[in-house]
Formats: C-alpha cells, structure tokens, sequence
C-alpha cells in the first residue's frame, strides 16, 4: 500500500493548522515577552490561536466530508467532521477563560499545549485503527496532564497534576494492554475486520479480559467509577481553562471513541446485561460502571462545599448516563448528550474563573449575592446547573431522556429498565446540591463587595448558556449533525 | 388561538425581566396585563373551541424519539385552562403588595402560569411533561424567596417531592414508549395502543402514583400542607388552585388512558389512598393551630375527592372530580388569598389562639365575609360550587365504591366542622363586648384597609363559585362531552364509564 502523502495531508489539513497555531501562539508570544501584562499577552494568546483554530474550522468546512485512508488510520465522516467542529470550538473558549486570570508568566506555553492537545482530540476522533487511537490519545493526554500542572502558585495544583499523570499512565497502559490482546485476537488493528473476527467470541476469557482493560482505560478517560479518582484533585487543582477543557473537549471525544471501541469492534461481543439475564460481553461491564458511576457521584457530590469539586463528582454521575445512552447503541444520544454536558460544564467553569478571579474562590458559599454582583453570571450559572440537573427546556434533559430511551430499547422485554431506575433515582438526589447551588444564587443574603465586571469569559459563558436552552427547545438542531 | 395562552405568559415573564430594577408599579401592571389577557384568550379560545377535542397546534419537534409539539384540547382542558386564567388574575390581585424583587416575583409567577397552561393544552406526553417540569423551578424559587417561616425547608420538601413524582411519571412514559415499539410521544396514538396487562399492572401505578403526588395523594401529601403554608399568598393560591390540578390531571389524562386494565387492577387501591386521603386531611385540618395549615389540609381532604371521583369511572363522578378541580382551583385560592393576604399581611400572625384576640370579624368585616362565603362554598354548601362537585363526586362514588361513599361522606361533615371551628376562632371569637358597643379606644391601631385589587379579586373568585354553583351547565356541558373521545375508548372497553 502506497500512501499518496498529498491526497494525506489534504485530508488532515485541519489538524494540521491547529498544529501550526500552537507554533504560532508561540512565537507571538516570545515575541511579546516581558513586553506587555501577563493579561495582554492571554489576550493576544488567544486572539493568535482564534485565528488559527478558525483557520481549521474553515478548512474543516472546505475538506472533503467523508474518506477512508490508510487502513483506517484516518476515517473522515459527518459525524467526526462536526464533532471537530466542536471541539476546535471549546479550544477557542477554553483559550478565552484564560484572559479571566494571570495564573502563569508562561502564556505562549499553556495556549500551545490547549492547541496540541485538541489536535490530539481531532485525531482520536477521525481514526478507526487502534494504534493511531493510542496515540492520539497520548498527545492529547500528556498535554492535558500538562496544563493541569500550570499553575505554580501553590501545591495543589502539583499534586492534582501527579495524580491525573499517574493515574492516566496506568489507564494507558491497560488501554494499550487491552489493544494488544484484542490485536492478538482479531489480527488486526482496523475496528470493522476485528468485529467481524470476534462476533460471537463474548465467552473468550481473553476477549472478557481485553473489555475490561478497554473500558477501565477509558473510563479514566471519561471519569467513570472506579476509574475516576484523579477527576476531584485535577478538576480542584488545574487553571480553569484546563478544566473546562478537561471536562469538555476530552470527555466528547473519549465517548466518540468509546462508541467507535464497543458499538464498532466489539459489537459482536456486546453480551447483555438485563435484569436476571445477563450474558457476558461488554454490556455487563458498561452498566455495572455507568450504574456505579451514577450512585457513586451523586452520593459524593452531596457532601461538597467547592463548586469545583462537586462539578467534578457530578461530571463522574453524568459519565454514567452518557454511558447508558452508549449502551443504549444510539449514536445521535450519545453525542448529543456528551455535547451540550460540555457546554454547560464549560460554561460552568467560565463562570467559576470570573468568579476565583473577581469574587475570591470557588466555595459554593461564595455565591451568595451574585444575583446582584452579576446577574448575566447568576443567569448564566443558573441555566448551566438547571441544565446539569436535566430539568426541560434545557438541553441536559434532551440528554437524560435520549439516554434513557436509548438503554431501555436494549433487548426484549426492557430487562435494561433497571439502569433507567437507577438513573432517574440518582437524577432525583442530585437536584438537591444542584438546588443547593441556586439557593445560594438566588436566595442566600447579601454577600460582600461591588459588581462583578463579566468580562469576554462571562459574554462567553452567556452565550453558552443561550445555546444551551436553544438546543433543549429544539434539540433536532444539533441532532442532525450527530447521525 | 388557546397557543397563546402559554406565550403570552411566557413572553410576558421575560419582558418583566427586562425593566427597570425599581419599576414595581410597571411590573405589576405588565403581570396583571399578561395574566387579563390570558384569561381572555383563554375564555374566547374556549368557546371558539368548544367541547370536542381537536388539534390547536402540532410540529414535528424531535423527529428522532417521534415527540411532536402537539397542543390539543377537550372540554376538561378548557375548563381547567379558564380555572388557570381565574386564578392567575386573582393571584396577581393578591400579590400587588408584594414589593421585594417584584419584576423577580412577577416573572416567576407567569413562568408558573405559562407551564401550568402548557401541561393543559399538551397531547404529546413529552411536551406535557415538559410543561409540568419547567412548573416545578418557579414553585422552588417562588416559595423560597417570598415566603414565610419555614420556607426554604418547605421549598426544598416541595420540590424534592415533584421531582420523585416527575421521575417516576418520566420513569413510565419512556416505558410506555418504548413498550409500544411505535415511535411517538402522542397521547391519542399511544391511548390506542393496545398494552398487555403484565406491563399495564406496573406501569399504571408509576405513572398513576408519580402524578397523584402531586395531587396531594395520602400518604404522599405532606409536602403540601407545609408548602402551601409557608409560601406567599399568591403561591399558595396557585399551588392548591391550579398545581395540584395538574397532578390530577396527569392521573386522568395519562395514567388512566394509557393503561385501562392497570387502573381496573389497582382502583381499590388508590380509591381507599383517596378516601383516606379524605377523612386524614379534615381530621388534622380540625385539630390546627395555624390557619394556614387549616386550609393546606382541607386541601389534601378536596383533592382526595378530586381522586376518588376521578376513580369511580363513572361520567358523574368523572365530570364530578373535573369539576371539583375547578371548584376547588377557586375556593382554596380564596381562602388562601383571605389567610395569606387578607389576614397574615396584616396582623402577622395566622396563629388561631392569638387571632382570637384580635376580633378581626370587627376589624375586617371584607375579610371576614369574604372567607365566611369562602368557608361555606368550602363546605360544600348548595348554591356553590362545591356542592355540585362533590354531589357528583359523591353520586358515581356510591355506584362504584358504596363504602368509600359512606366514608367520605363523613370527610364532608368533618370538613363542616373544621371549617365552621377555622372561622369562629379566627374571626368571631374572643369578642365578649356586645356587638352594638364601639370598639374600645386603647385597642390595637385598627389594620390598614382593605385594598381596591384585593376587593377585585375576592369579587371576582366569590362571583365566579357562586355561579358555577348556581349554573353549572355551561361547565358540565364542556365536561360530559369529553369523556365520548376516543381518547377515552380504552376505558370504556374496561366497563367503565
């Protein structure tokens, strides 16, 4: 097989310049050292690799839509070119929430890593063969790791940098691990030849043993339990941005490839996992982690008093939807649900770094008077947590139904409904810290100090807000471009 | 034209959002336009519609799960949708003193209304349970912020029990869905299907249930007495006027025409929950101190008739438990907006010992007349419209069930007692001076009058019992006609109706 380079590099023009932007940022950058503010230079990071991402967002629109080259090492299709759209999308608002806060001298740096690590999301998105996964998933990973280490002011950081690093190099080594053995039995890397190889295998003890190792891989990834350990210290610990990003960009697409993983090369090993009759397969283990991830993070996040760490554990209990709309085998469910998770969280955390850099902190108590200081926050945040709660018109509820109706379909007879119990169960717990953060809005007196100025981060935020009761009104918008 | 009903109460609580922080008199003229307007549309979309039920308006919405933005109505809609616009007006009447954060307080109410008028005009099950969630968050914050003692435990009670309710509706419509392997939402499309009787048996009392918490259904009623007491007048009003309707209206309109055989197989359950529900309500209604709690729990006692009719299946008891929504939309809203406004705004108390002293039967004869009228339409005195309800109510009971007819029977005299012990001991009590002596000068300052919107608006709820009790036809006659649809076929094959 002889690669036509050109015909490659047209294909992946995209990624290509969000990889030139990150030189670009640079160089601006070191150009502007020493020379202007910190905060200066965040917004001339940031207008450089606005240009740039929009760049790609413009060769995204002009590439060819759907291509299948090198073995699949690069699949192209509606799906992933939205889907790229998207993400390169949080980059330019994750680059943005940086002009919030001068937590580092090393601008050029962090904004190169965000570019870096989107274009390692773009790459997992477009690739159906399992090396390329690993390692696309690797640029986008160590830069996460990265920028969650960026802020030297204090420890915490560090520390939640180690953690995140630790546990994500022992998640890719179990990835990496599962990879191989389902190598060894499928004898390929290319997802469609391994389905067909090992349709029917789901008794294997070695395709059991590659499942787990897949979904505890990913799971890291997407923050579900038991694998989410890192997901409370790096969400506490890492600058806002990175946050956001973490919580948005790499949690769409490690679902995406999930997806791709479980409902492309091992479906035929989907086992089931209805109630009283379950078979081996992967199913079993998507639900036992979706069902423990849903009761675990609604549990833990009652008991939080920072924003951070409750968005932490509620993004752990929304993993475990999303997980069930993925088990569900609905595609446009999925997405949808991973998507408009990510604007609200992103949003949220738009409004938790105007908030750490104008009101002093993240605590939840801090919240009280933002009605007055900033009611485009408070209106924001509002619609951001209504939203995580799944309350209708708001784009989460759209998820949360999707999902439910997704994993009930599964089988005969709806064995699946218990995953549906557990959900709405959960759902139903979780509105009380979620109420809990609008009390505080809302209702709690007073609080101290002026207005708080919103800034480009808050008219972000806004607007992420607006998107998100657009698409819960009317969800066929976004749906479309899922399928 | 019943479509604008929802927008203009939703358009009109995003303008409120946009004045002026300090414009409290333009706020409340914009709310009580909105609400005027409602009820006006609300009533001349009704007649125009007339009893059948016919498609107001339908859109593809989410062509993925076949959910349609479907608006319909029948008889029971206009009816209760007339009740909505009735108790919007009187609550925005009630709440013209309110002054802190008005635009706030007024744009939350109209969300309120707006979703309550949703859910009543909604045939797709989806976009019904979207109208009846988005009712949910106003109620939290409506109580919370402008209510009285207790109120951010009885806000958060309140919504921590709809969302049960909610979860478990939403729990058995994606079942109902999914069960039918048709790929709709539609009510009329999902009424026609046929369910066996193994999912029906699960499926009818998750959904039955979930609603009829909301309903107030004993033992799942105790979020509404302390709800219903800690919230402001016009909350109050609108929680026991309109917001338990829709619990009761989510039982008719969806459990019960989704799943006839599962409502046959559990009618003795939930009708006993209502009788009990019933006698339960008056007993603690008789033995409270708080007057606000007086009438949360006589609240429960009506709304127990509204479930029992609702379960006796027979067209009496069934246009008797519609109507008794609509009575009891009206009555409860009075005596609230008496105890809430009337009374407690101004004396500051709605303890019964301490308003014992006060004489207020002197000092407010417009409020005492007022709950006095109010008390006995609560009764169910004839000439009020409680008494046709609860006659009807009562009538296809003694068919269907003759023992929870006898037992309720005895919640109606119960519900006498109570209601006569609530207005001697709040407004003729305690009072030893003959009542031709002048009022003794060393007294309290006499109460600041009874104001112009209150008069309107007690005016206008005691007008409006008063003839639907004298002259029930023109609501019967929307009612009866209803229950011939074929939404309603599968109840009839259950031998019922």
């Amino acid at each position: 097989m002889n690669p036509d380079y050109r015909e490659l590099l047209a294909l992946l023009a995209p990624e290509c310049a969000v990889v030139l932007a990150a030189f670009a940022v640079l160089l601006v950058d070191l150009r502007f050292r020493g020379k202007r503010t910190i905060e200066g230079r965040m917004v001339l990071g940031a207008t450089v690799l606005t240009v740039g991402l929009g760049c790609a967002a413009a060769l995204l629109f002009w590439n060819p839509v759907s291509a299948d080259l090198l073995g699949g090492s690069l699949v192209l299709s509606p799906v992933t070119r939205h889907l790229k759209f998207v993400l390169v999308a949080l980059s330019i608002v994750a680059a943005w929430f940086c002009t919030e806060s001068a937590f580092t001298r090393h601008v050029g740096e962090f904004m190169a890593l965000v570019a870096l690590a989107t274009a390692g999301l773009m790459f997992l998105v477009g690739t159906e063969n399992l090396l390329v996964v690993f390692v696309a998933l690797e640029l986008a990973g160590v830069s996460l790791y990265a920028m969650t280490a960026f802020d030297k002011r204090g420890p915490r950081p560090a520390e939640a940098a180690l953690r995140y690093f630790l546990f994500g190099g022992i998640a890719a080594a179990a990835t990496l691990y599962g990879f191989g053995l389902l190598y060894g039995l499928g004898g390929s890397l290319r997802l469609p030849v391994l389905a067909a190889a090992l349709a029917g295998r789901g008794g294997d003890p070695l395709v059991q043993a590659a499942i787990v190792l897949v979904v505890s891989g990913f799971g890291f990834k997407i923050a579900a339990v038991p694998f989410h350990l890192w997901a409370p210290d790096a969400y506490e610990g890492a600058p806002a941005p990175a946050a956001a990003f973490i919580a948005s960009g790499s949690k769409i697409a490690g679902f995406f490839v999930l997806w791709k993983l479980l409902q492309g090369g091992l479906v035929g090993v989907a086992g089931n996992a209805g109630w009283k009759s379950m078979e081996p397969g992967w199913l079993p283990v998507v639900a036992l982690v979706a069902a423990a991830s849903m009761v675990f993070g609604t549990l833990a996040a009652l008991a939080q008093t920072g924003l951070r760490r409750l968005m932490a554990y509620s993004a752990v209990a929304h993993a475990g939807y999303a997980l069930l709309a993925l088990a569900g085998g609905s595609q446009p469910a999925l997405l949808y649900y991973a998507v408009t998770y990510a604007l609200a969280a992103t949003g949220a955390f738009g409004v938790i770094a105007i908030l750490e850099n104008r009101a002093g902190g993240d605590s939840i108590a801090n919240l009280a008077g933002l009605r007055e200081r900033s009611p485009l926050l408070a209106v924001s945040l509002t619609v951001f947590v209504l939203s995580l709660a799944g309350i209708p018109p708001l784009a989460g509820f759209i998820g949360k139904l999707g999902a439910f109706v997704a994993v009930s379909k599964l089988g005969a007879g709806q064995r699946h409904g218990w995953l549906v119990v557990v959900a709405l169960a959960s759902s139903c717990v979780s509105l009380y810290y979620y109420l809990r953060i609008l009390r505080q809005v809302w209702i709690a007196p007073g609080g101290t100090g002026g207005g708080i100025r919103a800034g480009v981060a808050g008219w972000i935020a806004a607007a992420l807000a607006l998107a998100t009761l657009l698409l819960g009104c009317d969800p066929e918008r976004l749906l479309r471009f899922l399928r | 034209m019943l479509a604008w009903t929802i927008y203009i109460s939703f358009a009109a609580a995003g303008l409120l959002l946009l004045l002026g922080p300090d414009n409290d008199r333009g706020a409340r003229l914009l709310a009580l336009g909105a609400a005027v307007a409602g009820l006006a549309v609300g009533i001349v979309g009704a007649i125009e519609h007339g009893a059948g039920l016919a498609t107001v308006s339908r859109h593809a919405w989410i062509p993925g799960l076949g959910a349609d933005y479907h608006l319909a109505a029948d008889g029971i809609s206009l009816v209760l949708v007339v009740l909505t616009g009735l108790a919007a007006v009187a609550g925005i009447l009630f709440s013209w003193n309110v002054g802190y954060r008005t635009r706030e307080f007024f744009s939350l109410y109209l969300a309120l209304i707006g979703a309550v008028y949703g859910v009543f005009l909604s045939f797709d099950l989806l976009l019904l349970f979207v109208f009846y969630e988005i009712a949910i968050v106003p109620k939290y914050f409506l109580i919370a912020i402008w209510g009285s003692k207790g109120r951010e435990h009885a806000a958060m009670k309140l919504a921590l029990y709809s969302f049960v309710g909610s979860a478990l509706v939403l729990g058995g419509l994606v079942a109902a869905h999914v069960e039918s392997g048709a790929r709709t939402f539609g009510l009329e499309e999902l009424a026609r299907h046929a369910y066996p009787a193994s999912f029906q048996n699960w499926a009818f009392p998750v959904v039955f249930l979930g609603f009829a918490i909301l309903a107030g259904l004993w033992p799942f009623h105790t979020w509404a007495p302390t709800g219903h007491s800690a919230a402001p007048t016009a909350a109050s009003m609108l929680l026991a006027g309109v917001v338990m309707k829709l619990g009761a209206y989510g039982c008719l309109r969806v459990a019960m025409t989704l799943f006839p055989d599962g409502l046959a197989a559990w009618r003795g359950v939930f009708g006993a929950l209502a009788v009990a529900g019933i006698v339960h309500g008056a007993l603690v209604a008789l033995v409270q101190r708080d007057l606000k709690f007086v009438v949360g729990y006589s609240s429960v006692s009506h709304m127990g008739f509204v479930l029992l009719g609702l379960l006796t299946l027979s067209p009496v008891g069934l246009s008797g438990a519609v109507l008794q929504m609509f009575s009891h939309g009206i009555v409860a809203g009075l005596l609230f907006a008496v105890v809430g406004r009337m009374v407690y705004d101004r004396e500051h108390t709605r303890d019964l010992e301490e308003l014992r002293a006060r004489r207020l039967g002197r000092r407010l004869p417009f409020a005492a007349a007022t709950f006095v009228l109010a008390g006995m339409a609560s009764m169910g005195l004839p000439g009020f419209s409680g008494f046709v309800a609860e006659l009807q109510v009562l009538v296809g009971a003694w068919q269907t069930f003759p023992a929870y007819a006898a037992i309720a029977g005895i919640g109606i005299v119960l519900g006498v007692a109570y209601t006569l012990r609530a207005i001697q001991k709040a407004f003729f009590a305690g009072d030893p001076t003959p009542a031709t002596a002048p009022v003794p000068e060393e007294h309290a300052p006499p109460p600041p009058a009874i104001t112009l919107p209150e008069k309107c608006g007690a005016i206008l709820l005691v007008a409006v019992t008063v003839a639907v009790g004298l002259w029930p036809r023109p609501l019967i006659d929307w009612i009866l006609p209803s229950f011939a649809s074929s939404l309603f076929d599968g109840l009839r094959k259950g031998g019922g109706l």
